[in-house]
């Protein structure tokens, strides 16, 4: 240490003076965590704050493993979405097993013999235990085209030669549930994201009207608002998906139902940049840059909507369920996605008689997918609205 | 307040005008109409009399004429070929499906929707009420904790789908059908007190299952303003002076936080609305949404805009209502010259 004990007059103890060089500023500068907190940008301190919420963090990483499920369908599916098994039609699921009389196997099925059962006409599948049927893995199964540009054979499991692998089930056409699932997911998930992402340009820009400029428009807008949200959601959707054209390619039925989930969600969201916007733009850097002469679109999206575009994120999260649950509802009665296009809701459309699901209870399996993913959605979106807001 | 309720009243006008002519519009969506389809078949057929017939229902009902004066007549404000008959005059039109007037199509679907609605609101605060407050008094309890488990699980489970896997279970279970919602024998009998007892004996399924999103919704929102007003001053100012805890609550952070109660009716009926309409196929009620359903598919154009047209008065109406009884019971909200924006 330097410094000196400076001799009192009378030759005692003196005070102490340290030889450091003053700094004025000492008594505020701050440790390196403090600095690293105080430095971080708002998006580095809404991470930290998001990963407080550990369900919402396990939430997104089984949405991220779905949302990548969506770009490999093809190779993760055992079989192809179209291909039938006239021998198998109505097969339960088959149990997973590993050990067959003691010995480890690997992962295999008992395969399926079948009996009909002449009395009451009722498809009767048991397990042969003679029939070991070892799963393979990265194998050459069903030819598909991935993503439509190029022809493969790769999947992740196969049955094994001649064998089945049917761990949902098959339905009346003998086509297995699990490779339907998968494949459906991709229709699923990503019409709740081209219908948000629809719902969210038209909320931003009616909301960002209504809000920036006020009088007239706002009331127009408002008003507007007000008759979409008193109709009911779902009939709304069921008159506007009846009204597409029979004639329509899958394609562009698909497209269709995503605008008319998106056409009809957004007064939310509108809402709530009407609120933040007419908060905001009394605000001194708002009208700085309008003295400096930003146009009203500039100063709407550069200056005003980044400080609360995080909340929008956030609730828009939490608005994609019900796309997916209203196309799912839609596409179970009939009035939604037609095959071929395969998404969750068709495969429900299967389930909807009653008495052929309580024969074939594993139709109703395309129900867990949606419960999960919707709950998944939920707490996700729970997390990011907590962490939209770090600073409290 | 009265002059609140007569603005309010005024308001309803031109909204339910534009709801209608946005009905107007979309069952006018697809490309032509039920009759113009038949024709089209008859005509294949070369069926004569029942080609003049159809002929003649397009004439009767209008469907050669303009856009704007079909709606008007829908409406009733131009002399349609009957004269000023339209939803103002009651006549909500012709089922061509059924070869009807929409009215008798209907029946008393439309009461038993009501009904339908009606009570699942009733179950939502019955239910959310007890379990919003003991959450919201006992934070973070075991209780509290599985509460919200379930709600969350309420919460994500379409109600269409919940009613499939009930189906399922009764059916396997019980071995019958738990669908309807009255004894068939009362099917097409006049109401009598017995059909109304049937009726409210197969009520709690549909309703349950209507009813359970809405009441986890409510819970959480109860639960959190609850939580708020729990942790102000003059609660606290309560306790100290020696208020029993029971009746602390009641007198003041509950009333505080009533408000959604009341003014969620809005919010809370069009989404009522929407799950009856598809459950009721599911569980084949005999209420409005499985005829919507079918009559959407087969474009019968009058009998699908008059149940659009009911399910949205119907919201209307309960949103009407909600706005009414907040500003009559909530003396927070001041109406008059002063009223703030």
């Amino acid at each position: 240490m330097i410094g000196r004990a400076c001799p009192g007059a009378d030759g005692g103890p003196g005070h102490f003076v340290n030889g450091e060089p003053f700094d004025p500023y000492s008594a505020e500068s701050m440790t390196v965590e403090q600095e690293r907190y105080y430095m971080a940008s708002q998006w580095r301190m809404m991470w930290w704050k998001f990963r407080r919420h550990r369900l919402a963090v396990a939430s997104g990483a089984v949405l991220a493993a779905f949302y990548f499920s969506i770009l490999i369908s093809e190779f993760l599916a055992p079989y192809h979405l179209h291909s039938r098994d006239a021998q198998h039609v109505f097969a339960p699921p088959q149990e997973l097993h590993l050990f067959h009389e003691g010995e480890l196997v690997g992962p295999f099925v008992y395969g399926l013999s079948y009996r009909l059962d002449m009395e009451n006409l009722k498809r009767e599948y048991t397990p042969d235990p003679n029939l070991v049927q070892p799963i393979r893995f990265f194998c050459s199964g069903d030819e598909y085209e991935f993503w439509g540009l190029f022809e493969a054979r790769l999947h992740l499991a196969c049955p094994a030669e001649g064998g089945t692998l049917y761990l949902l089930g098959t339905d009346r056409l003998g086509r297995d549930m699990l490779s339907r699932i998968v494949y459906g997911t991709r229709i699923s998930l990503t019409v709740g994201l081209v219908g948000i992402s629809i719902s969210f340009l038209l909320g931003l820009f009616f909301g960002g009207v209504s809000g920036y400029f006020g009088g007239w428009w706002d009331t127009l807008i408002q008003r507007l608002i007000e008759i979409i949200r008193s109709f009911p959601e779902l009939p709304l959707w069921m008159a506007l998906s009846a009204a597409l054209p029979v004639t329509w390619s899958p394609t562009l039925v698909y497209l269709g139902i995503t605008v008319i989930l998106g056409l009809v969600d957004w007064t939310g969201l509108a809402r709530a940049v009407r609120g933040k916007i007419l908060a905001l733009r009394e605000e001194d850097f708002a009208t700085a840059a309008r003295l400096m002469g930003a146009s009203p679109s500039r100063i709407v999206g550069r200056h005003l909507m980044p400080s609360f575009m995080s909340h929008l994120i956030a609730s828009a999260t939490l608005s994609i369920p019900s796309m997916i649950l209203g196309e799912t509802a839609l596409s179970f009665l009939g009035l939604g996605l037609r095959p071929p296009v395969t998404s969750w809701g068709v495969l429900l459309n299967e389930a909807q008689n009653i008495n052929v699901v309580a024969l074939y209870p594993w139709l109703m399996l395309p129900v867990a997918p949606v419960i999960v993913v919707v709950l998944a959605l939920n707490f996700f979106g729970d997390g990011l609205r907590d962490a939209a807001d770090p600073y409290r | 307040m009265f002059t609140y309720f007569v603005h309010r009243v005024l308001i309803m006008i031109p909204t339910l005008l534009a709801i209608s002519a946005l009905i107007f519009v979309i069952i006018q969506l697809p490309p032509g109409d039920y009759l113009s389809n038949q024709i089209q078949e008859l005509k294949s057929q070369g069926d004569t009399a029942a080609l003049a017939k159809a002929e003649f229902l397009r004439h009767q009902y209008g469907l050669d004429r303009p856009f704007v004066e079909q709606y008007a007549t829908w409406l009733g404000v131009w002399p349609g070929p009957k004269g000023f008959s339209g939803l103002l005059q009651g006549d909500l039109g012709y089922s061509f499906e059924f070869d009807l007037p929409v009215t008798e199509v209907v029946g008393d679907r439309l009461l038993l929707s009501f009904i339908v609605s009606f009570a699942t609101i009733v179950f939502t605060w019955v239910v959310s009420f007890p379990i919003g407050v003991y959450s919201a008094t006992h934070q973070y309890s075991v209780g509290d904790h599985s509460l919200t488990f379930l709600g969350f699980i309420g919460l994500a489970t379409p109600n269409f789908l919940l009613a499939l896997v009930l189906v399922y279970f009764a059916n396997v279970a019980f071995g019958t059908s738990i669908g309807g919602l009255m004894d068939p024998r009362y099917l097409d009998q006049p109401w009598s007190w017995a059909k109304f007892a049937s009726v409210l004996e197969h009520l709690w399924i549909p309703v349950i299952v209507i009813g359970t999103s809405g009441t986890a919704a409510m819970i959480r929102r109860l639960r959190a303003n609850l939580l708020d007003e729990l942790q102000k001053q003059y609660v606290v100012t309560g306790r100290a002076k020696g208020l029993p805890p029971l009746r602390l609550l009641i007198k003041y952070p509950l009333r505080l936080s009533l408000n959604p109660f009341v003014s969620d009716i809005g919010n809370l009926l069009p989404q009522v609305i929407s799950g009856a309409a598809i459950v009721s196929v599911v569980l084949s009620l005999p209420t409005t949404g499985p005829m919507l359903v079918h009559a959407l598919q087969a474009q019968d154009q009058y009998l699908a805009g008059s149940f659009l047209m009911f399910l949205s008065l119907l919201t209307v109406i309960g949103m009407f209502l909600s706005d009414v009884a907040l500003a009559a019971l909530d003396p927070r909200i001041r109406l008059g010259e002063h009223a703030v924006r």
